[in-house]
């Protein structure tokens, strides 16, 4: 008798959409991976956890997971996921997205659910371009990189994203490579055990559509720039946090308490509620 | 009894704006998002005094792309759902109305049409929406709009835009003018129990059965919502009956996209609304839709009264057109006209139902709608 082997974590993929998308030496099954850790030492509810994105080669994780999960036009999963939240409080909402996805099309979306401190979840994987569509200028792209829209290199200064989070209002911020699976995997894990809107950005290898236009053709070699060049500086200045060839600085940036939105939300609603039923 | 506000039974005072937000509360709408926008606004503001109180959610979002987003999200979290907005704001929201049609989310939009195109007119009246709520988002699907001519229209058409939403799970346009939105009239709120509420299906399987769009013989699948322990998938992407992306399968995508069309064709019967008024005989038919309805209503008194043999078929619902009502009174009237508020929208479509009947178009853009007597001179060259 051979006996069937399932992998341990099965049940928190939706095996029936595998096989994934993704390309050889590609970040985003590590985030997955990362994620559904953070979820099984946390032992998560998954018939409460609702998983969000929006376009892109990482919007596919929401189907991937084996919860509840909607995959939502360009730009749109935190406005979407901020309906799902105030609409029922009760559910872990965690939005697992792009670069592009969340800061350029989506980008005001992000600095206002940050400033109303909805309790909402946002991994971001940044892989500084926008692979799903071929590999274009994104608002992440280092100065100077190659990409198929700066085929003579970037001249648009990046985001920061770590520090576009924290001075919008996130109280949880964060940023790990890929390369540091068990920091992400904590980070994510923290992240869940938080009231308001919170923010980890992942930096991500996508050697088939970036990497091999700047001189890091494999995922590994991509890795090897996060060895090389990451160093941890825990709450340190996220506008100083800079990424680039030399330097790639990570850590938790930002971890305060704030009331959410929606606790304020319903404690203002069951107020007018007790005015109006005494009237 | 629930101790809130409700508004009483009996006659009121109010805007088609705040009839329009009353509406929604009495027809369960718990969720609304929105940005601000004239002449649309007053449902926002009535909206943030009264969802409250019915612990209902009121969110300003930071814009009109935010909101149907964060409307699409409420529903599916398992509350009714409504935003709010005139012209420009309703071309923002064109994109996620088509993940509503696409991921089959029961939510109401209202569009209070002001002059277009662009900025346009703010505080003037317009029906320069109505071929947008047809086609405004990119992809084949099919809609339902309709047409308040009236601010106690604006409270009923609103409880029965929740209602067809919720029944078809598809996105329902109420497309008001500025008129209907900002004129105050006499609304008769009907007894609780006389309002007729819909609400949407829910699956009656286990959730390792449940496909989220496994339609039912009326073509609507039944709607688990997030939190019920059905573990589904929606996405925007071409889907099989599972919600699993399958974007390079053309039998896929021809079933689906068939499917949200026929669900709204083949029950158009259902969901089509008009009003006859002194048809039976009538050699010139006036067919009208909103504000124009009613000047178009006295014009064709008039008519009467100087011996013509006038009618007049309004409009309540706009899609899916009303193609049969428009054949049946074409063939058996001399002439249609036809009265809009823009350069020439639902004409077309009442000239592709009449097959041969001759159709006069009133066009009128600005400050002002049709007059009695404006519609009335057509009828009489017609008669």
């Amino acid at each position: 008798m051979v006996q069937e082997v399932v992998h341990p974590f099965a049940k928190y993929l939706r095996s029936a959409m595998m096989p994934h998308i993704w390309c050889p030496g590609c970040g985003n099954g590590i985030v997955l991976n990362c994620f559904v850790h953070a979820l099984d030492e946390l032992q998560k509810d998954l018939d409460k956890l609702v998983v969000v994105s929006g376009i892109g080669c990482i919007g596919r994780t929401a189907g991937y997971t084996n919860a509840d999960s909607f995959h939502t036009t360009h730009g749109r999963a935190i406005a979407f996921a901020t309906g799902v939240k105030l609409a029922n409080p009760e559910l872990e909402v965690v939005i697992i997205s792009g670069d592009g996805d969340l800061f350029a099309i989506g980008g005001n979306h992000f600095i206002h659910a940050a400033r109303r401190n909805i309790g909402i979840k946002v991994i971001c994987a940044n892989n500084f371009n926008y692979g799903m569509t071929g590999g274009q200028q994104g608002p992440t792209t280092p100065l100077e990189a190659s990409t198929t829209t700066t085929p003579y290199g970037n001249i648009e200064h990046p985001f920061n994203l770590v520090h576009l989070a924290a001075a919008s209002g996130a109280t949880y911020v964060a940023r790990w490579t890929t390369l540091h699976v068990r920091r992400l995997t904590q980070s994510i894990k923290r992240m869940l055990q938080k009231e308001g809107f919170c923010f980890i950005e992942v930096v991500s290898p996508c050697p088939e559509i970036f990497g091999r236009r700047n001189k890091m053709r494999t995922g590994l070699e991509m890795m090897e720039w996060f060895r090389r060049a990451s160093v941890v500086e825990n709450f340190s200045d996220p506008s100083k946090a800079e990424i680039s060839p030399e330097k790639i600085v990570v850590g938790e940036f930002v971890n305060t308490e704030k009331v959410s939105y929606e606790r304020l939300l319903h404690e203002k609603i069951a107020q007018i509620n007790e005015k109006v039923m005494g009237w | 009894m629930t101790g809130k506000r409700t508004l009483p039974t009996g006659a009121h005072f109010m805007s088609g704006d705040i009839a329009c937000a009353e509406g929604a509360i009495a027809a369960g709408c718990r969720f609304f998002a929105g940005y601000p926008i004239t002449p649309a606004t007053e449902i926002a503001e009535h909206l943030s005094e009264r969802m409250p109180e019915f612990g209902g959610i009121y969110i300003q979002m930071e814009d009109e792309i935010a909101s149907i987003a964060a409307v699409l999200g409420a529903s599916y979290a398992g509350l009714k759902a409504m935003t709010a907005t005139s012209g420009p704001g309703f071309s923002l929201m064109q994109e996620n109305i088509g993940l509503a049609v696409m991921t089959e989310t029961p939510c109401v939009i209202v569009d209070i049409m002001r002059g277009g195109p662009s900025t346009g007119q703010p505080t003037l009246p317009g029906q320069q929406d109505v071929m947008q709520a047809k086609w405004g988002s990119h992809g084949d699907y099919g809609i339902i709009a309709l047409a308040p001519s009236s601010v106690q229209e604006m409270f009923n058409l609103t409880i029965e835009a929740f209602n067809l939403a919720e029944t078809y799970r598809v996105p329902t346009l109420l497309m008001g003018d500025e008129i209907v939105a900002h004129m105050w009239e006499k609304v008769v709120i009907p007894p609780t129990s006389e309002i007729r509420i819909v609400n949407r299906k829910k699956p009656h399987v286990s959730p390792s059965e449940y496909a989220p769009f496994m339609p039912e013989d009326d073509l609507v699948p039944p709607m688990a919502c997030f939190g019920e322990g059905y573990r589904f998938h929606a996405t925007g992407l071409t889907h099989d009956e599972r919600g699993y992306p399958r974007t390079q399968n053309s039998e896929v995508q021809t079933r689906l996209v068939r499917r949200l069309c026929e669900k709204i064709n083949k029950n158009a019967d259902k969901i089509i609304k008009v009003e006859e008024v002194m048809l039976e005989d009538a050699d010139v038919v006036v067919v009208a839709y909103g504000i124009v309805a009613r000047a178009a209503l006295s014009a064709v008194r008039k008519a009467r009264e100087a011996g013509i043999k006038a009618g007049l078929l309004r409009l309540i619902t706009l899609w899916p057109f009303p193609e049969k009502h428009v054949a049946r009174i074409a063939g058996q009237a001399k002439a249609i006209v036809v009265p809009e508020m823009n350069c020439g929208q639902i004409v077309r479509e009442v000239e592709r139902a009449v097959k041969g009947t001759p159709v006069s178009f009133l066009s009128k853009l600005g400050e002002d709608p049709h007059t009695p007597h404006e519609i009335l001179d057509v009828v009489r060259r017609c008669s």
